[in-house]
């Protein structure tokens, strides 16, 4: 259920404060709020405030150039998009299945984006407020006080970091927007020596991975019921599962649940997405607001990412991994959890998934394998679903007789956080903002809770073209006089 | 006594014979030029002007330039790469040539000799014009934004080829490759993957079709020699770049 606090009544009349920009967070956004005379919360948003456009200036380009054209949506997650369009890209080529050395390769390298995604978000930009406390002296909040605070810390948050990159690099060839997955299938496999180099570090990668869960933990439960009710709101989780219900980030069935953790759908063929999710526009955002299609515009939405995931799976994978989920499900009592700081302790529990899975896959041979790519015929269309390491992220491709994109949908992981990440920042502004004067220690709360879903604001504005605007005309005294309104059509009409 | 006749280029003796240009002489000395417009195996066109020399104190190209004994050739000088420099700079600004997204990257004539000149930035304003894609052939794909005008697949086609399915039209700024068909696309022109035209552009205008970054990072043509070691993108042209390799795949015979 939506909060009240998305539109004020009389907007007119309140007084108007401005997060801008929210800080770190991936991209650009902002916080409006808005008060009236007693401190009271009347509205209060999340905006984007850039635009991408990708699904539109993709159009006219050749299908074989997305994998690569289409990673550059991001500097933090290229890898993601990089193989969701190729994901897509396989379907139209017809490659349903992948030759094993293409598909550990592929995973191994989406490993390697997770673990560094979340180690940069864990340590560089959540532990400040974290380790600190969100009212800490801002000149100290921040990554530079925890190096010189927490040095062993911050250290192992970079090594953490530099690892996920090196395999990254190593499967596809840089850092940042590499080119390793094509049609069908991957451009090289692994060479022995770059095997036995990232064998070197698994195990001390795994034992920090392992410290960082048990820092998180030890940050939640000495505030427990403070992490607990901060930003908590219920929602829905949706997420990839593997067949057999474990925790899966690169090829899997869709599952969603609902607050009491009851099925909405589960296992659900990604190529069906759009019978179960739509796409909602807001007058007042750049980002969509997605919802399940099943349960309305009003209680359709949720949430994805770590919390949803580690909601959702029956179990992990791995060991470690496995045992950390049984005690983080064990504060929903039978229950989803809810907490929105939560996110971080699911976040780490994935991040040490991910070290357990890397070193598992490196010692499997077939990454060294020369069979790389596999095709067949050429058809309209393709889906490419991946859990990014902000959520599940859709990707839709149609191309014409000559191998042109005609029509390019995306719905990336962040965007179907904006009711959720609304609602939580509402949920924060009644809970330690409502009647009180703002500060700058209370305005960090806001971010806190948005940072919590690491949102990647620069990924998720594509709404161009259909973005509905409405023009209201008032005369000195606030009176309504004439009002425009363009529909997501883009037909105008005078609604006065 | 040698009767060898030869020429000063940055100060070494370069021999020639008769009839040799002065990049023909210094490209068999094992002097690089940097060049786009020219191709060893073909007449030279001198058309793009990247390599302009200093000859006694006059710009000369050294493709078309005739060798002479009297000659002394800086070819390497602050001065004269600041001259390329700025004919790539432009090259640069009037096309679409977005290096991160194109195919070609590592293996492009343009890009390495803009390193060759130690090119940074693209200085000039760019000219962002709206160029399409061609791709109504079966097995080859035209970038329009990449087209840098050379001329090579125009010269091969009408005399290597002898099809002349390409024809530079208009004039100045608002030259423009054309396709020899009623209908304009290169779908409806004599083309064939196999034809000599088809594998001669030395940027990431013609390429195969249905394929694209299949050579990793790191085993492309430039990534780890200069162009002045490795030598042209057409010198090393094999099987596997061929617009044939994954061409026929999905080709149709309708």
């Amino acid at each position: 259920m939506s909060s009240t606090l998305e539109t004020a009544a009389n907007p007119q009349i309140l007084k108007r404060i401005a997060i801008d920009p929210l800080t770190r967070v991936e991209g650009h956004g902002k916080v409006t709020l808005l008060q009236d005379d007693n401190n009271n919360i009347k509205q209060a948003r999340l905006h984007i405030t850039e635009f991408r456009g990708f699904e539109k200036f993709i159009q006219g380009r050749p299908y074989w150039e997305l994998p690569v054209l289409v990673q550059r949506l991001c500097g933090i997650c290229p890898v993601s998009h990089h193989l969701a369009a190729a994901k897509a890209t396989d379907m139209i080529v017809s490659a349903s299945e992948l030759t094993p050395t293409a598909d550990k390769i592929r995973r191994l390298m989406h490993f390697g984006q997770t673990l560094q995604s979340h180690a940069l978000h864990f340590f560089h930009l959540c532990s400040p407020d974290l380790l600190f406390g969100f009212d800490d002296d801002v000149r100290h909040r921040n990554i530079v006080g925890v190096i010189e605070d927490h040095p062993e810390i911050a250290r192992q948050g970079v090594l953490l970091r530099k690892f996920g990159q090196e395999i990254i690099r190593i499967t596809s060839g840089k850092r940042i927007h590499g080119t390793g997955a094509i049609p069908g299938g991957v451009n090289k496999s692994l060479s022995k020596s770059e095997v036995a180099y990232l064998q070197a570090d698994v195990q001390q990668v795994i034992a920090w991975a392992q410290d960082a869960v048990q820092l998180v933990k030890k940050v939640f439960f000495e505030h427990y019921d403070y992490h607990q009710a901060f930003a908590s709101i219920e929602s829905n989780m949706m997420s990839l599962v593997r067949p057999d219900g474990a925790f899966e980030l690169y090829d899997g069935g869709l599952r969603a649940r609902d607050i009491r953790g009851n099925s909405i759908f589960d296992h659900v063929d990604y190529r069906q997405y759009e019978e179960y999710i739509r796409e909602n526009v807001k007058n007042w955002s750049y980002m969509k607001f997605p919802f399940i299609t099943s349960l309305g515009e009003e209680d359709g939405w949720y949430r994805v990412g770590p919390l949803a995931r580690v909601n959702n799976c029956d179990f992990f994978g791995t060991e470690l991994a496995e045992q950390e989920r049984i005690q983080f499900m064990a504060i929903g009592n039978g229950l989803p959890v809810q907490s929105t700081l939560a996110f971080h302790w699911a976040r780490l529990i994935e991040l040490l998934h991910c070290t357990e899975a890397i070193a598992e896959i490196l010692e499997d041979k077939d990454l060294r394998g020369k069979e790389l790519v596999n095709k067949g015929e050429l058809v309209c269309c393709g889906t490419g679903v991946i859990e990014a390491p902000r959520g599940t992220l859709f990707h839709h491709y149609e191309i014409n007789d000559e191998g042109i994109v005609e029509k390019a949908s995306l719905i990336v992981s962040t965007t179907n956080n904006n009711q959720a990440m609304n609602e939580s920042i509402r949920k924060v502004s009644s809970q330690y903002l409502d009647g009180n004067e703002l500060s700058e220690a209370l305005l960090n709360q806001v971010e806190v809770a948005i940072r919590a879903y690491d949102p990647c604001l620069s990924c998720a504005t594509h709404a161009m073209g259909k973005m509905p605007m409405e023009i209201s005309l008032l005369d000195a005294n606030n009176e309504l006089i004439d009002r425009l309104e363009k529909n997501s059509s883009g037909q105008i009409n005078r609604t006065l | 006594m040698s009767t060898e006749k030869t020429f000063r280029l940055d100060g070494r003796d370069i021999p020639f014979i008769e009839g040799d240009t002065v990049m023909d002489a210094a490209l068999r000395a094992g002097e690089y030029i940097p060049h786009l417009c020219h191709n060893p195996e073909f007449p030279p066109h001198g058309s793009c002007r990247v390599c302009v020399v200093d000859v006694n104190g006059r710009h000369q190209c050294s493709c078309t330039l005739p060798a002479d004994e009297n000659m002394d050739v800086d070819n390497s000088s602050e001065a004269i790469t600041d001259v390329r420099r700025s004919l790539l700079q432009m090259l640069f600004v009037e096309g679409n040539h977005t290096c991160p997204g194109c195919e070609k990257s590592g293996a492009c004539q343009l890009q390495a000799v803009a390193y060759n000149t130690r090119m940074l930035n693209p200085h000039f304003t760019h000219f962002f014009p709206k160029r399409s894609i061609d791709a109504s052939h079966p097995e080859i794909v035209f970038y329009y934004n990449r087209c840098i005008l050379c001329g090579l697949c125009e010269r091969v086609s009408r005399d290597i080829d002898k099809k002349s399915v390409f024809a530079i039209t208009g004039r100045g700024i608002n030259s423009k490759l054309e396709f020899n068909s009623l209908s304009g696309k290169l779908g409806d022109t004599e083309l064939s993957a196999d034809d000599k035209a088809a594998s001669v552009c030395p940027v990431g205008a013609i390429l195969p079709k249905y394929k694209g970054f299949e050579v990793p990072i790191g085993e492309r043509l430039y990534d780890t020699k200069p162009i002045s070691v490795v030598g042209d993108v057409a010198a090393n042209h094999s099987a596997e770049d061929s617009v044939l390799g994954n061409a026929d795949e999905y080709s149709s015979d309708e």
